[in-house]
């Protein structure tokens, strides 16, 4: 039994201080790899990082010096190329899902959007292959981006969702009473209202596949020189990196921690470029 | 998610009728009157409306496609192996003989891993980050593992070979071997990489995730509940376990189940840490092989039909395990956040 009303008995207050620490301690220990990672990875892929490597092909295996330039406007290919399948189809289901989808289609279609989300990237790869590379004879920058484009749609779809309900009703409401026609109330004031908030929504979608390598390796698969044709396959940088990871010369690994250090300062901008946008309110005049 | 008022007006003629303090009967005669324009505005009201219809049914063809093609293209191995399939051990490309059982136990086990050791941090971290964590600390640390989320599965991959792998070998595996080698679960030749490397590197990608949507579990639970506890006496963590941990339950088992569906598909990083043996061993220590990383590294060497088809079916296998899991999480979570204002870009 207690003495006073607030004595709280050593052992409670033990298991307390404990339980507590050891919370705070997980938290800490959680950051540890992601200094880690970024920290090997800018150590490690200073030293190769030149104009050289940002502008010319790869050499042949083996040999000293050549860089990535083809794989780095090859990850730019694919990305722009993914986008114009992703964006419109993402935004577009997005729209449904917050203006017409308060229904049980809506909920069909947002449970089919996170299940789509869930699929392992390889699995999309292969379905992209047997669409695209299977029909076509040949891996090539469109099948890749196809696999890509896929991707993006359930990350834009689900974020502008949320975004769009975010915008006021009142808004809505006002353009609706002036005799606006909804589909003019949708996009000339509901989706410029929430503008910032789709824009991130999409930035959120390139960061996800910016990295993806596996999906590539069987659609875009790779190039060893220069080439923008979408018929043909195309060199990217998270592949780059893991043909150059599993080849046994140094020179080799090398550049695949500069490719790693490149392709992760992009991605890095992006999210964090996301983070200040959405931090300023992904919503003109919501709260 | 958030819920809007039902009786929003379909289109624009609808509403003066309807909106109080608005201008008067004789204006929303006019525009009443104008029945050529209100065809006009409905027209293209249904257009809008079926464009982006279309988008979401392209979503829902998508999946269906995947489906399709996959079992398409498994024919082969599924007419050849049937049920077999998922439990025979050998792998003979050139016998044409294929079974996925070590794939399976491996995808099992190195995710079973990852698992074990993610759930306890991000659990912490996601209690830390909404209980304890001073205001001003939370928004680094929320973005730093949110950054943990950002960084591509090949670097996690790149990092295992080069960093990890040797560490494990150097520093880790001694030790476990010394202290748990009983167990049978650490013994064997110490390479580093296998599947004790794939688990940790697992368990280090599905972090985020695991702790990003438990943390939106948590901060579900009524404040009401918090201060109840604490009214009776309760320490701080004799409040989070019974009235926070307790009411979060079916989330956070949800958080864990959506983590062990990213751990499952996970195929770079596992690849290139993993070893790719497909072997069926007890000890971690050992290399393994999951049907990611089988699919990754075979499918553009495939020798044969029948080798194809059988990734194919692999890949169907793990496709159909993904939805069952992701399904399973998104109804727990729901249990928990729905009624809750969803966080948009938090």
């Amino acid at each position: 039994m207690p003495k006073t009303l607030h004595t709280v008995s050593v052992r409670r207050k033990l298991s307390n201080g404990v339980a507590l620490g050891l919370i705070t301690l997980a938290a800490l220990v959680v950051t540890v790899p992601l200094f880690l990672i970024l920290g090997t990875v800018v150590l490690r892929g200073l030293g190769s990082l030149n104009w050289t490597f940002l502008t010319q092909i790869p050499k042949p295996i083996g040999e000293e010096g050549g860089g990535m330039g083809n794989a780095i406007l090859g990850s730019l290919l694919l990305l722009s190329f993914a986008s114009l399948i992703g964006v419109p189809l993402g935004v577009g289901t997005g729209v449904f899902l917050a203006e017409y989808g308060r229904n049980k289609f809506g909920n069909l279609v947002r449970f089919t959007a996170d299940a789509l989300n869930g699929v392992p990237s390889v699995v999309i790869g292969m379905t992209a292959w047997s669409l695209v590379v299977v029909t076509q004879g040949h891996f090539s920058l469109f099948a890749g981006s196809v696999a890509l484009g896929i991707m993006m749609i359930p990350v834009i779809s689900r974020t502008t969702e949320e975004v769009l309900l975010l915008v006021p009703q009142s808004i809505r409401e006002a353009a609706l009473g002036l005799g606006i026609p909804k589909w003019r109330t949708i996009l000339s004031v509901v989706l410029r209202t929430a503008s910032a908030g789709i824009v991130t929504s999409i930035m959120l979608a390139f960061a996800r596949i910016a990295g993806e390598s596996a999906p590539l390796m069987f659609t875009a698969f790779g190039n060893e020189f220069w080439s923008t044709n979408p018929n043909q396959p195309v060199a990217s940088l998270p592949l780059q990196i893991y043909k150059y990871a599993i080849q046994p010369y140094d020179q080799a690994h090398a550049q695949a921690w500069t490719a790693a250090l490149v392709l992760i300062s992009i991605i890095m901008i992006t999210v964090i470029l996301f983070r200040f946008v959405a931090s300023r309110g992904a919503v003109k005049g919501a709260q | 998610m958030q819920t809007l008022p039902e009786h929003r007006p379909r289109s624009g003629q609808e509403l003066p009728a309807t909106a109080p303090g608005s201008p008067g009967p004789e204006q929303l005669q006019v525009v009443s009157r104008r029945p050529a324009a209100t065809r006009e505005s409905l027209f293209a009201d249904n257009v809008f409306r079926s464009i982006v219809v279309l988008c979401s049914l392209a979503v829902l063809a998508i999946v269906g496609l995947i489906f399709y093609e996959l079992l398409n293209q498994s024919h082969l191995s599924i007419s050849k192996f049937g049920l077999k399939f998922l439990v025979k051990q050998i792998w003979d490309p050139v016998a044409e003989d294929f079974g996925a059982l070590p794939f399976i136990y491996g995808t099992v086990v190195s995710s079973l891993v990852g698992l074990a050791i993610a759930v306890p941090l991000s659990v912490g971290t996601a209690l830390f980050l909404t209980e304890i964590c001073p205001r001003r600390i939370r928004a680094v640390l929320s973005l730093l593992v949110e950054l943990l989320a950002a960084i591509p599965s090949v670097i996690y991959g790149l990092w295992g070979i080069f960093v990890l792998a040797p560490f494990l070998r150097l520093h880790v595996q001694p030790f476990l071997a010394r202290y748990f080698g009983w167990t049978g679960l650490f013994s064997g030749p110490r390479y580093g990489w296998g599947m004790l490397a794939a688990g940790v590197i697992i368990a280090i990608m599905i972090l985020p995730i695991i702790a990003s949507i438990t943390r939106e579990v948590i901060t579900a639970v009524p404040r009401v509940q918090r201060e109840a506890a604490l009214a009776l006496g309760a320490t701080k963590w004799e409040m989070l376990r019974m009235a926070v941990l307790r009411n979060a339950r079916p989330g956070i088992f949800g958080a864990v189940i959506l983590g062990l569906g990213r751990a499952l598909g996970e195929t770079m990083a596992v690849t290139m840490v993993i070893g790719n043996r497909p072997e069926i061993a007890r000890s971690l220590f050992a290399p393994g092989y999951t049907l990611a990383s089988a699919i990754a590294n075979e499918f553009t060497e495939a020798v044969s039909n029948v080798h194809l088809s059988a990734l194919m079916e692999m890949a169907l296998v793990l496709f159909v395990i993904t939805l069952i899991v992701n399904a399973l999480a998104g109804l727990l979570v729901w249990s928990i956040t729905r009624g809750m204002p969803s966080r948009a870009l938090a």
